[in-house]
C-alpha cells in the first residue's frame, strides 16, 4: 500500500517536471517555428507591404492572388518565378546525381581495406562540409574569377575560360548549337512561339547557366564529403563474410560491386538521393553571397526569390506565397523519394519480421 | 579462373596504386582551395591577380589582415559572433537535453504529441521559414536586436532528438536508484544523468557551436543593423556590397580564412564527434 502511494507521488512529480523540462523548448519552437508557419499563410493570401502589422485592421485580404500570380497570370513575377524554377531543376537534376556519384566513389575508395591513411583522406573529404557556407563562398568567387585559379588552371592547357559568374548561356543551349542543331543566335520559332507558365520551351531547356555551374560545383564540393560518411556507414555494416564469400566465387570487383555492394547500399543510397533533394531545393546562402540570381537571372532559385521578392521588392504576400509552393515542393519530393524506397526496400525486411512478430504475439 | 601469382601480384600493385592516385587526386581538389585561400590572404592585390594558384606569396604581406581589423568592422563582427554562439551553445547543450530527457524517460500527459511535434519541425526546410520567422519577430517587436539573433535558435529540434535518442539508449537502472534515495527529478538530472551523458553533450555542443558559428540565413531575415552583424553576415556584405565592389581578393579572402579557423581547429580536435553528428544527423530522418 504504502510503495503504491510512494509510485503515484513519484508519478505526480513526474508529469510536472516533464512539463516543465521540455516547457523551453516547446515554447520557442512553437513561437519561432510553428507559429510564424501561421502567420505566414496569412500574409500569403494578403496584400501586406511590410507597413505596420500585417495584422493590423488595414491589410486586405486577397484571397489566392498572391498564388495566382505566380502560376496563371503574365507578368513579371510569373516570368521570374518560373526561371527561378527552371533554374532549380537544373539545379537539382545536376547537383544531386553528381553529388551522389562522388560521394558513393569516394566511400568505395576511402573503404577499401588495402589502402592505408584513408581516415587522413576521409578526413580531407569531409572538411570543407563544416565551414561557413559564406567562407566558402568567398573562396570559390575567387576561384572562379576572371583572373582567378581556375582560368589559369585552364590557361595552362591552352583553355581560356569563360567570364563564370558573368556568363549566362544555358549549358543546354551551347551543347546544342555545338552540335549543330540549333542556331543558339537564332532558335527555331517553333521553340521560341510559347511554352508552359509564359516563359517559352527555348528558354525551358536552356539547361543550368555557366554562372549556376559554378555554384552546383561548389555545392557538390561541399555536399559530398558528408554524403561520403553516410556510405561509409552503411558500407562498414556489409558483412565481411559476404565480400569473402563472393571472392571465393570467382567474382571480380566490378561483379562483387555490381552484384554483392551496392545492393546492400541501397537504403544509404535513397537517403543520400533524398537529402540532396532537400537541401538542393533550398540553395540560398550561395546565391546570396556570389550571384544575387545574376547574371540575367539564372542563378535565381525559388528560396532567394522568395527572399528578394519580400525584402527588396516589400511584397511580402507573393514571398511569402514562394516559400509555401518551394515548401510544397520539397515535401513533395520527400514524399516521392519516400514512396519510391518503400516499393523497393521494405518488403524484404518485412517478409523477414512479420511472421516473428506474429508468431511470438 | 584464378590468374597466376605474379599477375595477382602485379594486379594488387596497380589496385593500390590507383587507390592512392584517387585520393591524391580528391584530396587536393577538396583542401587545394584553402591553400590558395590562405596563400593568397598573404598576397599583394597585384600578385593574386597574376599568380592566383600559387600556393607561394610573392612578396609576403599581411596587408590585408592589416586592412580587415582597421578599415572593416571586424572586430565588430567577430565580437557578436563570439556572444552569439556563446549563448546559442549553451542554450541548446542545456534545454536540448533538458528536453530530450524528458522525452525519452519522464512519463508525463502529452509526450508523445511533443516528440510528434519535434519530429515534425525538424522535416520543415529552414529556408521556407525565412519570411514567416521574420514575420514572428517583427510582430514581437525584437527585430534587429540581439534577442532576434538568440532566441529562436537557443533551441533545436534535431538536437532534442539527437539527446532523446542518447536518453533512449541508456539502461534507467541508475537513475531509478538515485530516484529511489529520494533525490527529486532535477536534481537526478543534474547529477546522475547529465555527467553520464557527458559524449553526447560533446556532440551536441560541438554541433551547436558550429552551426550557430556559421548560421547566415537566420541573420539575414533577424538582425539589419550594421552593428549587430556577426562574421557570416558581415563577410556576406563585404564580398556582396559596395565594399565588394573593386576586386579586393586578399581582403575578402583573409576575412573568409578567420571566419574559418575556429571551425577548422575544433574539426582537427573534435573530429570524431562530427562524424558521430553526422551519422545521427542522418539517422533522424
Amino acid at each position: 500500500m504504502a510503495e503504491a502511494h510512494r509510485r503515484s507521488g513519484i508519478r505526480g512529480d513526474e508529469a510536472a517536471a516533464g512539463w516543465l523540462f521540455v516547457a523551453p523548448a516547446v515554447l520557442i519552437l512553437g513561437l519561432f517555428l510553428v507559429l510564424p508557419i501561421g502567420m505566414a499563410l496569412w500574409v500569403s493570401v494578403s496584400g501586406w507591404n511590410g507597413q505596420g502589422s500585417p495584422f493590423a485592421p488595414g491589410v486586405p485580404y486577397v484571397g489566392a492572388q498572391n498564388y495566382a500570380s505566380l502560376f496563371v497570370e503574365d507578368g513579371l513575377t510569373r516570368e521570374n518565378f518560373m526561371i527561378s524554377i527552371r533554374n532549380n531543376l537544373y539545379y537539382v537534376a545536376v547537383a544531386v546525381p553528381a553529388q551522389t556519384l562522388l560521394a558513393l566513389a569516394l566511400a568505395l575508395v576511402v573503404n577499401q581495406r588495402f589502402l592505408k591513411g584513408t581516415s587522413f583522406f576521409r578526413t580531407a573529404f569531409y572538411f570543407p562540409s563544416v565551414t561557413s557556407s559564406v567562407a566558402i563562398s568567398v573562396v570559390f568567387l575567387f576561384l572562379f574569377a576572371n583572373s582567378g585559379a581556375v582560368n589559369a588552371l585552364l590557361a595552362a592547357f591552352g583553355i581560356s575560360g569563360p567570364a563564370w559568374f558573368a556568363d549566362p548561356r544555358g549549358l543546354l543551349h551551347l551543347l546544342l548549337g555545338g552540335l549543330g542543331l540549333v542556331d543558339v543566335a537564332n532558335p527555331p520559332a517553333a521553340l521560341t512561339g510559347g511554352g508552359p507558365f509564359g516563359l517559352s520551351w527555348w528558354e525551358w531547356l536552356a539547361g543550368p547557366s555557366v554562372a549556376m555551374s559554378t555554384i552546383i560545383m561548389l555545392v557538390v564540393w561541399t555536399t559530398s564529403g558528408t554524403f561520403m560518411l553516410i556510405f561509409l556507414a552503411a558500407l562498414q555494416d556489409v558483412p565481411v563474410q559476404v565480400e569473402e564469400a563472393s571472392l571465393i566465387d570467382g567474382a571480380n570487383a566490378w561483379q562483387r560491386l555490381r552484384h554483392v555492394t551496392l545492393p546492400m547500399l541501397k537504403p544509404a543510397l535513397f537517403l543520400v538521393v533524398t537529402l540532396g533533394l532537400i537541401g538542393t531545393w533550398q540553395v540560398f546562402d550561395q546565391i546570396y553571397v556570389m550571384s544575387q540570381g545574376k547574371p540575367a537571372n539564372t542563378t535565381l532559385t525559388p528560396a532567394y526569390l522568395s527572399y528578394r521578392t519580400a525584402f527588396s521588392d516589400f511584397e511580402y504576400g507573393v514571398g511569402a506565397a514562394i516559400s509555401f509552393v518551394l515548401f510544397l515542393i520539397i515535401v513533395v519530393m520527400t514524399l516521392l523519394q519516400r514512396w519510391i524506397m518503400r516499393d523497393r526496400d521494405e518488403p524484404r525486411p518485412r517478409r523477414r519480421w512479420w511472421p516473428r512478430r506474429g508468431s511470438t504475439s | 579462373m584464378t590468374p597466376p601469382g605474379r599477375a595477382r601480384g602485379f594486379r594488387a600493385l596497380l589496385g593500390t596504386f590507383l587507390g592512392y592516385a584517387v585520393l591524391v587526386f580528391f584530396a587536393l581538389v577538396f583542401l587545394y582551395p584553402f591553400v590558395i585561400q590562405t596563400a593568397n590572404s598573404f598576397k599583394t592585390e597585384a600578385d593574386a591577380a597574376a599568380h592566383p594558384l600559387s600556393p607561394v606569396p610573392d612578396p609576403f604581406t599581411t596587408a590585408a589582415f592589416t586592412k580587415i581589423f582597421d578599415s572593416t568592422a571586424f572586430p565588430l563582427w567577430i565580437g557578436n559572433s563570439i556572444l552569439v554562439t556563446l549563448l546559442i551553445t549553451v542554450g541548446r547543450v542545456f534545454l536540448d537535453s533538458l528536453a530530450g530527457y524528458a522525452l525519452a524517460r519522464l512519463s508525463f500527459r502529452g509526450r508523445g504529441a511533443i516528440t510528434a511535434m519535434i519530429v515534425a519541425v525538424m522535416a520543415v526546410p529552414g529556408v521556407v521559414l525565412l519570411i514567416p520567422k521574420f514575420l514572428v519577430l517583427n510582430q514581437l517587436g525584437i527585430y534587429n536586436t540581439y534577442t532576434a539573433l538568440v532566441l529562436p535558435l537557443l533551441v533545436d529540434a534535431a538536437g532534442v532528438f539527437i539527446m532523446r535518442q542518447f536518453f533512449l539508449s541508456v539502461p534507467p537502472s541508475l537513475e531509478e536508484a538515485a530516484r529511489m534515495d529520494g533525490a527529486g527529478v532535477f536534481r537526478t538530472y543534474w547529477s546522475i544523468i547529465l555527467p553520464m551523458a557527458r559524449p553526447a553533450l560533446i556532440t551536441l555542443t560541438i554541433l551547436s557551436f558550429q552551426a550557430s558559428w556559421n548560421e547566415f540565413p537566420h541573420t539575414v531575415v533577424a538582425v539589419q543593423s550594421p552593428e549587430l552583424f556577426t562574421l557570416p553576415r558581415g563577410i556576406a556584405n563585404l564580398v556582396s556590397g559596395s565594399l565588394g565592389a573593386g576586386t579586393q581578393y586578399p581582403l575578402k579572402l583573409g576575412a573568409a580564412l578567420l571566419a574559418t579557423i575556429p571551425v577548422a581547429i575544433i574539426f582537427v580536435i573534435f573530429q570524431r564527434y562530427f562524424v558521430r553528428g553526422a551519422a545521427e544527423g542522418a539517422s533522424k530522418e
